[in-house]
């Protein structure tokens, strides 16, 4: 039990890196690329507080059967674990808009990637400045 | 955390159908994220939760997986179309057996 949790607690407290966030995508993207477009992020480009940051990102997408937006993921760069949120999306939400709030760990840059339900991949991201990081409070 | 919570559901009563609506939900909820120490330097062990669903006459209509960095209390602001009268179901789950759930009704013309 004790070896276990040895060998747990160093990748638990290993901070996420760029290539953390690269193999996230990667993961989500499979084999296929995604193309920088049609994406917006909204996220403050200066935040005071990192534990409740306001995100809006919004997919440019018809949402008819024939075309909508299947999947839509955050990736976060500078967080412990990259992964943030993914919403799972159909025809019927009528617009591809969502609004939540986010924890960031550091200054960085967020990505959101969508999957179209054409199994296509499109991209954006958002930079921001976090002046006082989520995870470091005791 | 306790098992129940209060959830909290904004969202029309009535619609046109066609109508694009949108929905607020907010969950109470510490989503502890495991990434926290205690004055004695112990972890506190990760609590949030995973998994959100909105159902629309028992058809799944929004779906999304939450991951640690999502903040307390979660807020999902997402929009569904209007097409006929029901119920919205909205459920949470997540780790420690968490699990709460609420509706609301939609009256289309």
């Amino acid at each position: 039990m004790g070896a276990a949790v040895a060998s747990v607690l160093p990748v638990l407290d290993a901070w996420a890196t760029v290539d953390d966030a690269t193999q996230a995508v990667e993961k989500i993207l499979g084999n296929q690329k995604a193309t920088v477009g049609r994406v917006t992020l909204d996220i403050p480009p200066l935040v005071e507080n990192g534990n409740l940051v306001t995100m809006k990102v919004s997919i440019q997408s018809p949402m008819t059967e024939a075309d909508y937006v299947r999947a839509i993921h955050i990736v976060a760069e500078g967080n412990p674990l990259p992964n943030v949120v993914s919403f799972f999306l159909s025809p019927r939400a009528g617009r591809a808009a969502i609004t939540t709030r986010i924890r960031l760990g550091d200054s960085q840059r967020v990505r959101a990637i969508a999957q179209m339900s054409d199994g296509s991949f499109w991209q954006g991201d958002a930079a921001t400045l976090v002046t006082l990081a989520a995870c470091t409070e005791v | 955390m306790s098992k129940t919570s209060r959830t909290i559901v904004t969202m029309p009563t009535a619609a046109k159908k066609g109508e694009v609506l949108e929905i607020r939900i907010i969950v109470q909820h510490d989503m502890e994220s495991g990434f926290r120490h205690t004055e004695t330097g112990q972890r506190v062990p990760r609590d949030i939760i995973r998994d959100f669903l909105c159902t629309y006459n028992g058809v799944e209509v929004f779906r999304v997986e939450l991951h640690p960095a999502m903040g307390a209390n979660p807020l999902i602001v997402f929009t569904t179309t209007a097409t006929e009268s029901g119920t919205l179901e909205f459920k949470w789950s997540g780790d420690n057996g968490y699990a709460s759930s609420t509706t609301s009704t939609l009256a289309v013309t």
